[in-house]
């Protein structure tokens, strides 16, 4: 199967490591992915902060990129919401723009739902000896409905010990531009969800949003906590040789 | 809406930072608000046509909206038929004065009111007061904001932010017949206030109320509540005066059957509210009077996306999930609509001309526990997002969020930007100057890689 890969521009700046493990995954798993350069951003950033038109453009821009491919992979809940619930709002009824949006939308698909609803796979074959703990993110959790896909993917992983988050589906404070336009609120709701975090006595906090794990990761780091952030594609993707 | 209510006047971000600093206030609101959540949790798991009942109430009033003209017009007929009399309110204004003369014309200086969050916010306690005339809360939350000289905080649980021991010492200091050993007991708070209410009940001659239903078809109003006060206020007094906002229509009494159970498994996490009174037009002896009010809503109906603001139907479940209500506290919002529907309501009636309502759309980090909750299925964070598009923005944003949106547009562009980025990694400080400072007073920043992404795959995958 041929499989276009959307980064995302978070991951591609910051965490390219994650793209990289998604990467090695899929083509553990047979698949021949794709890497289209001329991608970027999804536009999530400026229409969520108000600033529709540019986000219409990156819109534009991604349907043009990844037109034509069986499946458009994202390491990102939030991304894959945006592209598959927001986009099809963005254009007119009827317009070249809505059965561009059309076309491309159904067929992006975050991580966890490639793997178990495309692929049909729950154990890759995975090895991570640590205790973990997951926290779904608010638009894996309510705008994708990924629902137990990461933890059934996760409970598979050789070693790996899966604690349950209390209060899981309560929101992080990240919210995009939120975490910086109302930053005490944010800090407030990260501050608690580190809280409970703490309290599991996870090594690893892991998630399918790297936004979201930058977010409770620094404030996990601000307060020398020692508990690491890893996005779900770099556990999955790593391997009893790989430790 | 008055573009002061009394609540706070700075920005959503400069309220909030406050009530966080405020850990009595925050331990009380995470109690209540997950008291509530998961008793609502749990009567609406029951039904399990659940997510048709909402499907129907947003089916019915998405309907009746639509078609609110002939609606309003048929039950002003029906009224009218009944023995009531209807007067049309265009905004806050034209409704004070309509209500201030009703109360004139009966000889009366005194009202008793069941709480009724139409007239919270057309201010017309403030009104009735500059005539003269005083104005009783007989809802018991409602009474210990104005024994409290205070704002309310929440639509279901106005004192919310206020615990037993500051409602005992509001008791203390402002009713009259209550003795010094009062306790903080429930029972006991309650009781003194009975005492309070009963006297206010049996002296007053006119009492004004709001109704969380209208039906068209026969010109009835419906009040759903908890403490038998809104039947004592609907039943004892010669003159009634109803301030409803006209979005609170339903075609027909059927209708109710499904308000019924959304509006009390929602907004107090009962299977059934313990009253619910219902009146049409007037009976002997007693006046009755229906004042609908605007007062913003036919503009907010004009508006494609915002208009299912309208749907709501107040039960403060998104208050009870909004985890930004939750730590900033009711009064931040600086509207007696405060929580996720709040921050899109409030623009839309009042503008967003204000520092504070042109905030409020941002009062959200778009988590969706709102939409998930709401019994009439708005989706709040569409209308948010939609607002955000609408409100003003700072200069210095907008330019950065250009830039951003020019080297977003092109791949070399972001590339070139990514390299950029790299090269002075070991420079960039542990805290932000400016804005971004908001990041890194109390997170770290993520560490800028060696290599992109991109670069990564272009080195490994083009050599
Ligand atoms: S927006 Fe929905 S959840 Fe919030 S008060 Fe209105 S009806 Fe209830």
């Amino acid at each position: 199967m041929r499989v276009a890969l959307f980064i995302t521009c978070v991951n591609d700046t910051l965490f390219p490591g994650t793209g990289k493990a998604v990467v090695s995954l899929l083509r553990r798993l047979g698949c021949d992915v794709d890497f289209p350069v001329a991608q970027t951003c999804c536009g999530q950033m400026h229409v969520n902060t108000g600033y529709r038109e540019e986000g219409v453009r990156l819109a534009r821009h991604f349907t043009e990129v990844f037109a034509g491919y069986d499946a458009v992979v994202a390491p990102s809940g939030s991304c894959a919401a945006m592209v598959r619930e927001q986009y099809p709002k963005l254009a007119r009824p009827g317009s070249r723009g809505a059965a561009a949006i059309a076309e491309v939308a159904p067929r992006v698909y975050e991580l966890s739902e490639f793997l178990i609803d495309v692929l049909k796979v729950e154990d890759v074959g995975a090895y991570f000896p640590h205790r973990v703990t997951y926290h779904p993110t608010c638009h894996s959790l309510r705008g994708l409905h990924l629902g137990d896909r990461p933890a059934r993917l996760l409970r598979n992983v050789r070693g790996l010990e899966l604690v349950p988050l209390p209060g899981a589906e309560e929101c992080c404070g990240f919210g995009g531009t939120f975490a910086v336009k109302n930053p005490a609120v944010s800090a407030a709701m990260g501050a608690d969800k580190t809280r409970a975090i703490m309290d599991t006595g996870a090594e690893v906090l892991c998630a399918a949003d790297n936004s979201c794990l930058m977010h409770i990761g620094g404030t996990l780091r601000r307060q020398q906590t020692g508990v690491r952030t890893m996005h779900l594609a770099e556990i999955l993707a790593s391997t009893e040789e790989a430790q | 809406m008055s573009a002061t209510f009394l609540g706070m006047p700075g920005s959503f971000p400069e309220n909030s930072r406050e009530a966080v600093q405020n850990s009595q206030l925050r331990f009380n609101l995470r109690k209540a608000t997950h008291t509530i959540r998961d008793k609502r949790a749990s009567v609406v798991g029951e039904l399990p046509d659940w997510q048709e009942l909402r499907a129907a109430g947003k089916a019915i009033k998405d309907h009746t909206l639509r078609n609110l003209d002939r609606y309003l017009i048929q039950l002003e007929a029906a009224v009218t038929e009944a023995g009531g009399t209807v007067h049309w309110a265009r905004d806050a204004a034209e409704a004070n004065r309509i209500v201030t003369d009703l109360v004139k014309a009966t000889g009366e200086t005194e009202v008793v009111k069941v709480k009724s969050m139409a007239t919270q916010e057309i201010e017309l306690n403030q009104a009735l007061a500059e005539h003269g005339i005083t104005a009783y809360e007989t809802d018991l939350a409602e009474l210990i904001v104005q024994l409290g000289d205070d704002f309310p905080s929440h639509i279901l649980v106005p004192a919310i932010h206020r615990n037993r021991s500051e409602i005992r010492e509001i008791f203390l200091d402002k009713m009259p017949h209550v003795s010094a050993d009062l306790t903080d007991d429930p029972p006991a708070l309650t009781e003194a206030a009975r005492l309070h209410l009963r006297e206010r009940f049996l002296r007053s001659k006119v009492a004004i109320s709001g109704a969380n239903f209208m039906v068209a078809e026969t010109g009835t109003l419906v009040v759903l509540e908890s403490e038998g006060n809104g039947r004592m206020c609907l039943t004892l007094p010669e003159t009634l005066i109803s301030v409803v906002g006209i979005e609170k229509l339903l075609p027909s009494w059927r209708d109710l059957e499904v308000f019924l159970q959304l509006l009390p498994r929602s907004s107090t996490g009962e299977r059934m509210n313990p009253y619910t009174s219902m009146w049409t037009g007037a009976v002997e002896g007693q006046e009755f009077h229906l004042v609908l009010l605007d007062n913003g809503r036919t503009d907010v109906l004009a508006d494609e996306v915002g208009r299912q603001a309208l749907r709501c139907i107040r039960c403060s479940a998104c208050l009870n999930v909004c985890p930004v209500y939750e730590r900033a506290g009711g009064h931040a919002y600086g509207s007696v609509y405060p929580g996720p529907i709040g921050a899109i309501l409030t623009p839309q009636l009042r503008g967003m001309s204000s520092e504070l309502d042109a905030s409020l759309p941002f009062a959200s980090s778009l988590c969706g526990a709102c939409y998930e909750a709401c019994p009439v299925a708005i989706d709040i964070p569409e209308v948010l997002v939609d607002l955000r598009a609408k409100a003003p923005h700072a200069a210095a944003e907008k330019a950065g969020m250009k830039v951003a949106g020019w080297i977003l547009n092109d791949h070399e562009r972001l590339a070139r930007a990514q390299r950029a980025a790299t090269r002075v990694r070991k420079l960039v400080p542990k805290r932000l100057p400016g804005p971004l400072s908001a990041w890194t007073d109390t997170r770290d920043l993520p560490e800028i890689p060696e290599e992109s992404f991109r670069d990564w795959w272009e080195r490994n995958e083009r050599a």
